[in-house]
This record gives C-alpha cells, structure tokens and sequence, in this order.
C-alpha cells in the first residue's frame, strides 16, 4: 500500500511540450508510471515520442484540453510544469476536470494567484500537492515529479517535506540504512499550497503499510506547531522530525517564498520546541534524519519490520 | 520587493487611499524647494530607507520654516541609519520626503497581508497605532481585530466598517475610514503586495483619514505583470552580491561569517548554514544554486562567494537529483582555475553521477578535501578555516 498513488494510477502531464514537461514525463514512464497523456494547448491531435532507458518507444497523444485528456485516457491524475504565469489557470483546469489528485511541480507562482485556487477548490474533489514542490513518488511502483528515482526503495516510512533536496537527503539516509520508503511527499515551499503536513500525515496514519515518518519542515509559518499538535492528539505511528532554518536571519527570504520569519513568528527554535513538546523526536542535524529515525524505530520495536 | 515611503505614497495615491502632499529630494536644495513649493507652515523631513524605526534613530524631524528644513535634510542626508531592522552597519540615507506637516488627533494601525493558514488576505487593524504592530500581537493581541476576505468578492463594506468601529474609529468618520480601506485592498490586490501597511493611519483634526506612513511589498514572484513597479526597485537598498546573484538566476543571500556555501535547493542550503553552525562554524551565505545549474552558473556561483573578503573557505554541498555531480565537479573546477582559489575547499556530493562527479574533482589535481556526508563536511571545513 501507499498514499495518493500507486501503480494503477493514470497520469497525464500538463505542459507535456515543455523542456521541463517533456524530460520528466520520461522520467515518469522511465520509472513505469502510467502516462497515458499530456495536454498543450494549441497541439491537440499531435503526439510526443519516447524512447526510454529499457530501449522501448512510447508515444502519448495530445490535447488541447485536460477535459478531453481525461475523456480519451481515463487518468485520474495530473501533474503541471506549466510556466509561473499561466499555472494557476492550469490548476483550476485539472480541478474542473475532476482528477483526484493534481500535483503543481512549478515554482514562482504569484501568491494571490494562489489564494484564487484555494477558493476556486472549496467543495471540490480534487487534492492539490504543491505548488514549487518536487512531487510524489511510492518506491517501485510509481513516480510523478522531479525527484531521482533510484534514491529510493519500497518500504514502510512515510516521507513528507516541504523542501525537496531534503527529502532527497532523508531518503537517501532511510535508502542506505535498509529502510524503504512507502510513500515520498513534497508538499512545496509556498506560504499558499494545496496540502499541509496534517493532510499528508492523515493519509500516512491511514495507511496500514506506513509503520513510521519523517516530517521535514522550515522556518516560516505555523504549519509544524499545528502539525506537532494533531500528531499528538491523532497520530497511531511514531513520527521523527528536521526543521531547516536555524540560522537564517529574520526577514530575509531563503529561496523559498514561505522560508521567512516575519513578525518574530516561524523561528526554527519555536517549532523545534513545539515539536519536542509534542513527543516528536527532532534531528539535531540534517544528516542525523536516518539515525534519528532508526533509534525510534528500535525502541519502538519497528526496526525489523521496517528494514523487511 | 520593497520600495520607498514616497513610491508607496504615490502607488497608494492612484487608488485613492490618501496620503499627505509630499516630495522627494535627492539633495539639501530639493529639499528646500520641495518644502517651498509644498507652502504648509509646518513640513516633515524623513529619510527613505528600506527599513522601519527611522524615527527613533533620528530620521524623521519636524520643520517650521525654510531654515529647519535646510538644516534638518543636511543632517539627515548621508547620514547612516540604525535602526531595529537595518542590522548594527545601518544604511545611509540618500533620498528624503518633504511632507506637508499633519494636525495628528489619533493613531490606528492598518495592514493587509496573505494569511498561510487561511490561504487568504486579511485586513488587521488596532487602535494602537504607531507602535509596532509585533509588539502589540505580542503583549495585547486582543487589540488586533481581524476580518478575513473572500477572494471571490474582495473585501466587503460590512467587513471594513465592522473593522473601524471596533478600533474605535470617531463615528462621523466611519464612511471615510471604509472608503480608505477598500481602496487600499484594491491597491493591495491590483499590484500583487504581500504586505501593505499603514502605521500610523491617523486621523487629523480637519476630520480627514490618512496614511501617515506607507510600508508596501511586492510578491517578487508576481513583478513579471508589473512593469512600473520594478521600476521603482532602488539598487542602493541591496546588497552588490545578491544583486549579481539575482543576474544569474541564483539564491543569494549574505550572511556574517566566514565559510561560503554552495548548495542546490533551498531546503538543504538552509540545512547546510545549520549544520556549520552545528559544528562552531559561521555560514558567510546562503546559495541555492538551484535544480538546472550549468557549469557557467556554477563558476559565477563561486566568483560571488569569493568576493567576499570575510570567506576563509568554501563548503560544496550537492545532492544531485536532476543535476548532475559531474556538472557541478566540472563547474567547480573550472571557477577554481579561472579565479585561482587559495582557500579551503570542501565538496560533498551524493547523487546521479556521483563516481564522475568524484572522478573529475580528484583528477583536477586541485586541492578540494572530499566529504562521505553532510556532517563529515560541515566539520572539515569547520576545523579548516579556524
């Protein structure tokens, strides 16, 4: 099991034409997930041609629109490389086609384009993942998004961060360890996004074949102290944590455009308190992710199965 | 971005949200005419810098007369400003506003931000005006009233009255005081701000609703549909590196210490100024080279770094997911060469490519100490540079 997606999932990429669409959309079907589509408008009919790693070819039809991708190939998934300006009006598209799940990998999207999407999906079915995030991916069976692949093993530890060199990092730590991954989430550096941390440890605690997580946070925002709180309260499954950010200066942006602390609120130190406070067990490096998580993992008596 | 007081003025100004009659003046002269031409008994002096407390810092003087005026902007201009906000170098001052003089009866306090946890703009006021709005969160966060706007239908009368009677605003000047705040949320919303505050708003004797002061800033993400406001960035405001930085499409920002970085993604450059400091050393920088880095972005990357005369070593940090070690290797080796690198170099690299990436470094015949892990560079450029 995983959460979000699996090998069944169908999946058209949005901006397919693109440098940036074209080369992960490769790298999706490298990885054997289902693309079944892309859309560009102003290219429907056409198709676009791979040829994959294993020597295969594949060739995926066009569409002008996601309604008609969704039509012709039955995908219940999306995932956008769409340019900064015009993501927005892709996202909504995606959710007026009624896909499940739809992941933005772009970033640079205006915030107050942002707060459009959030109230265009009130009532909606779909799950937004991202914006300026790397992607979703469940270990052996299926990747949508920017993240190498081969980092990677199938396992039982839920991943979810909102940067994505730092999953790659904690993925990495599990991977080398023996430990498997069931599911690699990056929910994206915006202050505006389609899930937080709860949504994705929600789905974590629902799976029966996620035994553990790591939750990867930065400065910025209330989103860790809110998520330390409901993981407390909710929580069935041990969760250890890294919060980015313990020396940069207030005020100032670190590249991503929610990593700032502003008002004296969204300190490291705060959210690493509240964390602790909460029961979470919280790296005291970058590189102690694994080990951190392995030490709960024994205590708990979860190393086995996590490493089986 | 952020821009000036007097640019926020203007912005402010074409939406009809208003604010005093003032001028800019770039020397003692303009600032004499400015005040000449503005022909109020009484005119305010105040530096324009992209920082607040300007006033306790001696920035901000109040005129009678021409001669004031003179002596006041000769003071002020040149000066360099510390304030809570400008870090202990402070930052010169080389424009003023020349404003019309005010009758201030009260201070209130109005911003408008994006709110993460609603995913929406929200109007804050308080009838604490003046003071800075963190400490009154802090202190008396009662006296912030809230109203959360719809994007669908933008901000409502109802909302904007309800705000102003419950900061108390005089009630025959209630009308004047929703008039203000609609049409500061269109400003708001029209230029893509990601914050606009108005501390102090006050109201004057005449019975009239101002903004005395204007703080705005711009969604950078957003300037590619404003045109007239890049044009009002002021380069004085920045730092030279990151301004070069920004040229090259890379992440900067400086810091105090002494060990450059170089990383690609934000989330593990920020890890990396972490774990130096972890292990007693001090990050000079924070640089996301980012995710589709070439070897020309590499070799700039590293020229920025070293035009820092407080760098006493360099700490490479890749994890190569879309980008590749090999390409960064050949970056780092080739800026080597070309700039004739004299310091500590650590690289620590993990990813697609990492054997070629390692190969390449370790047959430069340069001299770069190799790193297994984060931990293990962090503490090997640490122990370098002390």
């Amino acid at each position: 099991m995983s959460i979000l997606i699996d090998k069944n999932t169908k999946v058209i990429t949005q901006g397919i034409t693109g440098a940036t669409g074209a080369f992960h959309a490769k790298g999706a079907l490298d990885y054997g997930t289902q693309m079944v589509g892309g859309v560009t408008p102003g290219k429907g009919g056409q198709t676009i041609d791979f040829d994959l790693e294993n020597g295969t070819k594949v060739t995926l039809p066009i569409f002008n629109t996601v309604k008609e991708a969704v039509a012709a190939t039955g995908a219940t998934a999306s995932v956008i490389y769409v340019a900064p300006p015009f993501a927005a009006d892709s996202i909504m598209e995606a959710v007026d086609a009624e896909l499940d799940l739809v992941i933005c990998i772009t970033e640079g999207i205006p915030v107050l384009d942002m707060v459009k999407v959030k109230r265009y999906m009130e009532g909606k079915k779909t799950r937004l993942i991202g914006p300026n995030c790397p992607g979703v991916i469940t270990p052996g069976e299926i990747k949508i998004g920017i993240m190498p692949g081969y980092i990677h093993k199938k396992g039982h530890v839920g991943v979810v961060s909102r940067s994505g060199t730092l999953t790659y990092e904690a993925v990495h730590q599990l991977t080398t360890r023996g430990i498997g991954q069931s599911s690699a989430v990056g929910i994206g550096g915006d202050p505006v996004k389609g899930s937080e941390f709860i949504d994705i440890l929600n789905l974590f605690n629902e799976d029966p074949d996620t035994y553990a997580v790591i939750m990867i946070g930065e400065i910025g925002g209330t989103a860790e102290e809110e998520a330390a709180e409901w993981i407390k309260a909710n929580m069935k499954k041990p969760v250890v944590g890294f919060i980015g950010g313990a020396t940069a200066p207030p005020g100032k942006r670190m590249g991503h455009a929610g990593a700032i602390i502003s008002g004296g609120k969204g300190t490291a130190a705060e959210k690493i308190a509240k964390l602790e406070e909460c029961g979470i067990r919280v790296a005291p490096t970058p590189s102690d992710m694994g080990a951190t998580l392995v030490g709960v993992l024994e205590e708990r008596g979860l190393l086995e199965k996590c490493k089986g | 971005m952020n821009i000036h007081e007097y640019q926020g003025k203007a912005v402010l100004r074409q939406y009809g949200v208003t604010v005093p009659n003032g001028k800019v003046a770039f020397t003692v002269d303009e600032a004499v005419k400015a005040a000449e031409e503005l022909g109020t008994p009484v005119v305010v002096v105040k530096a324009q810098i992209h920082a607040g407390g300007r006033g306790k810092a001696g920035g901000v003087k109040v005129a009678k007369g021409l001669a004031e005026v003179k002596q006041y902007a000769e003071q002020i201009l040149g000066k360099v400003l510390v304030t809570h906000q400008t870090g202990p170098e402070g930052k010169e001052v080389k424009r003023l506003l020349i404003e019309e003089g005010c009758d201030i009866k009260k201070e209130y306090y109005i911003g408008l931000v994006v709110d993460r946890g609603t995913g929406r703009v929200v109007l804050m006021g308080s009838e604490e005006g003046g003071t800075e709005i963190e400490e009154v969160a802090a202190h008396s966060p009662e006296k912030i009233i809230k109203e959360v706007i719809d994007p669908a239908v933008g901000l409502q009368t109802f909302q904007a009255r309800r705000l102003a009677y419950a900061i108390n605003i005089p009630n025959e000047l209630i009308n004047k005081a929703i008039k203000f705040m609609l049409s500061l949320y269109a400003a708001f919303v029209d230029k893509d701000c990601s914050i606009a505050e108005i501390n102090p708003l006050v109201v004057t004797g005449s019975g009239d609703i101002i903004a005395l002061d204007a703080k705005l800033n711009f969604d950078s993400n957003a300037l590619f549909r404003h045109k007239d406001i890049v044009e009002l960035r002021d380069l004085d405001e920045e730092d030279e590196k990151e301004i070069q930085a920004s040229k090259f499409d890379l992440s900067y920002i400086a810091l105090d210490g002494n060990i450059g970085c170089m990383v690609n993604g934000a989330g593990l450059a920020m890890a990396t100024m972490d774990i130096i400091k972890y292990y007693g050393g001090e990050p000079a920088n924070f640089l996301d080279v980012g995710g589709g880095a070439t070897k020309e972005k590499v070799t700039e990357a590293f020229k920025i770094i070293l035009s820092d005369a407080n760098v006493k070593g360099i700490f490479v940090n890749i994890f190569g997911g879309i980008m590749k070690c090999d390409i960064i290797a050949e970056g780092v080796v080739a800026a080597a060469r070309e700039l004739g690198l004299d310091k500590p170099l650590v690289v620590r690299l993990e990813g697609t490519n990492v054997q070629l990436g390692k190969e390449i470094l370790n047959g430069s015949g340069l001299n770069i100490v190799a790193a297994d892990s984060m931990s293990d560079g962090a503490q090997k450029i640490v122990s370098l540079v002390k």
